[in-house]
């Protein structure tokens, strides 16, 4: 610490008190970690309503942007800005770089896992990864076996969530292989941070990740079926009911693309057109924000109209490319993502760089006794679910609660899987004008189109509430930027 | 561009049209008001919901304060200026990624706007300003509309919305006022009838325009050839359908695909009843059935422009 403003890094910490979290800020004797002191000089040395002053003038250029997210289950439509925090996550050359090479290789091991398991299923006559836990996942698609996938890339656009266990070390808690959201706030959480601490953002030699939307686009373009040279590229949205909608939007802007909804598209012999006022015009590539059970209603849930009757047919006619492809909810199943190091193990040889958690499996009698005898300390999760949505944390449920985990858990098996609860890491949030230390994951965001593309960054989300281990914006989680240094 | 894309922005415009034509008729309607000597408040209050048309929910109650709330307020009201600020925000929304980010932040501002404590305090305290303050951030649109987005078929959508429902209003709000003034053989003017001219021209924001072009000698004739006939004035109904004709001809050029023969014809027609006629001419035929016919025509440009453009059907297009 700097030797020049004890008194006011005294206020600022005031009861910042540590725990047995890792702390992003701080290390385990209250010293502020190297480089996360330039941040805490400057933010000392700020006068006290300052700090304040600026985040209400970032609220307000949210708002009036329209960054905002719908919360399902409560008013139809409800908008709301998304939650975030002034302060920055700083990642350090080392800590990313490790990142990076354990993502990469992640990726490229599910991306093989899915191609074989819809064609020849090596992995499982090998028996390296049971065969009913994949035909009884609820994402597993049987209309993709067989099929070309362009570049045999399914999972162009991926977003993996990363923790900070207390030992320092990042591990991966779960894969978003179908349709990863948040990348929008990424990119606008960067430029509101410019605009809040210019100086200090200048000073620190953060890696840029605003070409984002420009490795979108030209992943997207790698994937166009053959024979297309100028491709028509559109991001297919469910409209604007959707929580992600002003994402859809900012991206299909950024990228220069149009936003097309199921209505906008028809198919005729198998090809795909969209409806324009200059008449019928041809799609090439899809950048589907829709789940594959909305596609089309042809092949998938026939009660849904989100998306568009005969797309699948001419996805298989290979006349146009669909990203994602379909069924790559199969990956990111949270019974098989135990399985995820013995992946990478049998398709590349080697270890995985990016740990696991420790996960039981419920369908394994002697983990389930342990489980159902320890669900006060296990976090328990439906497999087939993501946004926080059907989870229990067990440290902070009622008896009431465990009971009906217990009961569901009996009842079916193969639905659920168990973590330790763990203690991740925690890094400082303006809190009521004052810094607290509160919760953070971080994902990042990958591309995978000629090659595997990661951008230096990604969202870091927070958990507002202190004390509370939910990241997620549907269950009251924030967001901050987060710097990657360029050393 | 796309066909939903395109419809968006035409309703986003004809509602942000339309909302400032509510508020500004609302502002003019309760300025006259203050002079009790020309017609009673409840008059001025069915001509006014008359321009405005979808009066049913707005019959006069004898309360000005709580009428015109609703009229600004009551999002659930089809006439009420939130209303078509919600519809044209909504409609922005859908189309995000087409209109540029000044665009939506000040339509965005707007509705915060008319959705704020701020907004209803205000209103209660000085009606005048609180108006005033909604028409400023939709001329503001406007004007960024026209500097930050490419005039191109987008854009062209926006403009048809804006001057199609213009001429409707326009031609609406004449056919309410035509019984009371344009019928009257042409009298000394009492200090009262003056009133009423100023009014009626400043429900299209023409007074000033107006003298400009005649002096501030006002006479029924001469207004309604002002705003049927001239060719210069945004608010008159010739410039409306010339920019209608503009429009769709540019839609053509950057598209390629013809408009039908209807379209043409028709707004040819509307074109041709504007220009190659005389006021002398429409006062000596009927008035009435003159403004009767241009509205009906708008309407039919507005159902073929949708059929063509937005709702056609898949196999006319696979044949051409």
């Amino acid at each position: 610490m700097s030797a020049g403003h004890p008194v006011e890094m005294e206020t600022l910490f005031g009861d910042y008190a540590l725990d047995r979290a890792f702390d992003e800020m701080r290390e385990a004797d209250g010293q502020v970690r190297p480089h996360y002191r330039a941040l805490a000089e400057t933010l000392a040395r700020l006068p006290q309503d300052e700090l304040q002053r600026r985040k209400q003038s970032a609220d307000l250029s949210f708002l009036t942007q329209g960054i905002t997210f719908t919360v399902y289950g409560r008013d139809e439509g409800t908008e709301r800005i998304f939650p975030y925090d002034l302060l920055p996550r700083l990642v350090t050359a080392q800590e990313w770089d490790r990142i990076e090479r354990g993502l990469t290789q992640r990726i490229t091991a599910l991306n093989l896992f899915l191609r074989d398991v819809y064609s020849e299923a090596r992995i499982l006559s090998d028996r390296v990864v049971p065969r009913d836990l994949v035909y009884s996942c609820k994402h597993y698609r049987r209309q993709m076996r067989g099929l070309q996938v362009p570049r045999n890339v399914y999972i162009a656009v991926v977003g993996s969530d990363l923790l900070r266990l207390n030992t320092g070390e990042f591990v991966v808690l779960e894969d978003n292989l179908r349709v990863p959201s948040g990348v929008s706030y990424m990119l606008t959480n960067r430029r509101v941070m410019k605009r809040t601490f210019p100086q200090l953002f200048s000073s620190y030699g953060v890696r840029p990740i605003e070409h984002y939307p420009q490795l979108l686009l030209a992943t997207l373009r790698s994937l166009a079926p053959e024979g297309r040279p100028v491709p028509n590229i559109v991001l297919l949205t469910p409209g604007v009911f959707n929580s992600a909608y002003f994402e859809h939007t900012y991206l299909a802007r950024q990228m220069g693309i149009d936003l097309v909804e199921g209505r906008d598209l028809v198919t005729h012999d198998n090809i795909v057109y969209m409806r324009t006022t200059d008449g019928l015009k041809r799609v090439d590539v899809i950048y589907r924000r829709v789940d594959d059970d909305f596609s089309d209603p042809l092949v998938f849930r026939a009660d849904s109209s989100l998306g568009c009757s005969g797309l699948f047919n001419a996805y298989r006619a290979g006349n146009v490319t669909v990203t994602n492809a379909f069924g790559t909810g199969l990956a990111d199943d949270k019974a098989l993502y135990a399985y995820v190091p013995r992946i990478i193990r049998y398709y590349l040889n080697e270890d995985a760089i990016l740990p696991n958690v420790e996960t039981y499996l419920m369908t394994d009698e002697k983990e389930r006794r342990h489980v159902l005898a320890n669900l006060d300390k296990l976090v328990v999760k439906a497999v087939g679910e993501s946004g926080g949505y059907g989870m229990l944390i067990g440290p902070h449920s009622t008896a009431r609660q465990r009971e009906e985990f217990a009961r569901q858990i009996e009842a079916n098996p193969r639905n659920y899987i168990a973590q330790p609860t763990l203690d991740f890491s925690r890094a400082p949030c303006l809190i009521n004008n004052r810094l607290e230390p509160r919760h953070v994951d971080l994902r990042p965001y990958v591309l995978f189109g000629d090659k595997v593309n990661i951008v230096p960054g990604g969202l870091t989300r927070v958990a507002l509430e202190r004390g509370s281990l939910v990241v997620n914006s549907s269950q009251g989680g924030g967001s901050k930027d987060t710097w990657v240094l360029e050393q | 561009m796309l066909s939903r894309v395109a419809d968006s922005l035409y309703w986003m415009s004809r509602y942000l049209e339309r909302a400032e034509n509510t508020a500004r008729q609302l502002d003019v309607t309760m300025n006259l008001m203050l002079d009790p000597g020309g017609a009673s408040a409840e008059i001025r209050w069915q001509r006014l919901t008359g321009s405005l048309g979808k009066s049913a929910g707005m019959e006069w109650n004898g309360d000005l304060e709580q009428m015109a709330r609703k009229l600004v307020f009551d999002g659930l009201h089809p006439a009420s200026v939130t209303f078509c600020v919600n519809g044209a925000r909504e409609n922005a929304r859908q189309v995000r990624e087409e209109i540029s980010s000044e665009q939506w932040q000040r339509l965005n501002r707007l509705f915060h706007q008319m959705h704020s404590e701020n907004a209803l305090a205000l209103f209660s305290s000085n009606i005048n300003d609180s108006l005033a303050s909604v028409i400023d951030g939709i001329h503001l649109f406007q004007g960024v509309s026209d500097t930050t987005m490419i005039h191109g078929q987008g854009w062209q959508f926006i403009r048809l919305g804006r001057y199609l429902e213009r001429a409707y209003a326009t031609a609406t709000l004449l056919e309410v006022y035509q019984p009371d003034l344009i019928l009257t053989p042409e009298r000394e003017h009492s200090g009262y009838q003056y009133l009423e001219l100023v009014g009626l021209l400043r429900c299209s924001t023409s007074f000033e325009a107006y003298c400009h072009e005649y002096t501030a000698d006002l006479s029924p004739g001469r207004i309604l050839e002002f705003l049927l006939l001239n060719r210069d004035f945004p608010h008159a109904i010739r410039y409306c359908v010339d920019s209608i004709r503009d429009s769709v001809d540019k839609i053509q050029r950057t598209g390629g695909r013809r408009p039908p023969d209807e379209l043409t014809a028709v707004i040819g027609r509307l074109h041709a009843m504007l220009g190659f006629t005389t006021i002398s001419e429409i006062l000596a035929a009927d008035a009435a059935s003159f403004l009767h016919t241009i509205r009906e025509q708008c309407m039919r440009v507005h159902e073929l422009i949708y059929h063509h453009y937005v709702h056609y059907s898949i196999q006319s297009a696979l044949v051409a």
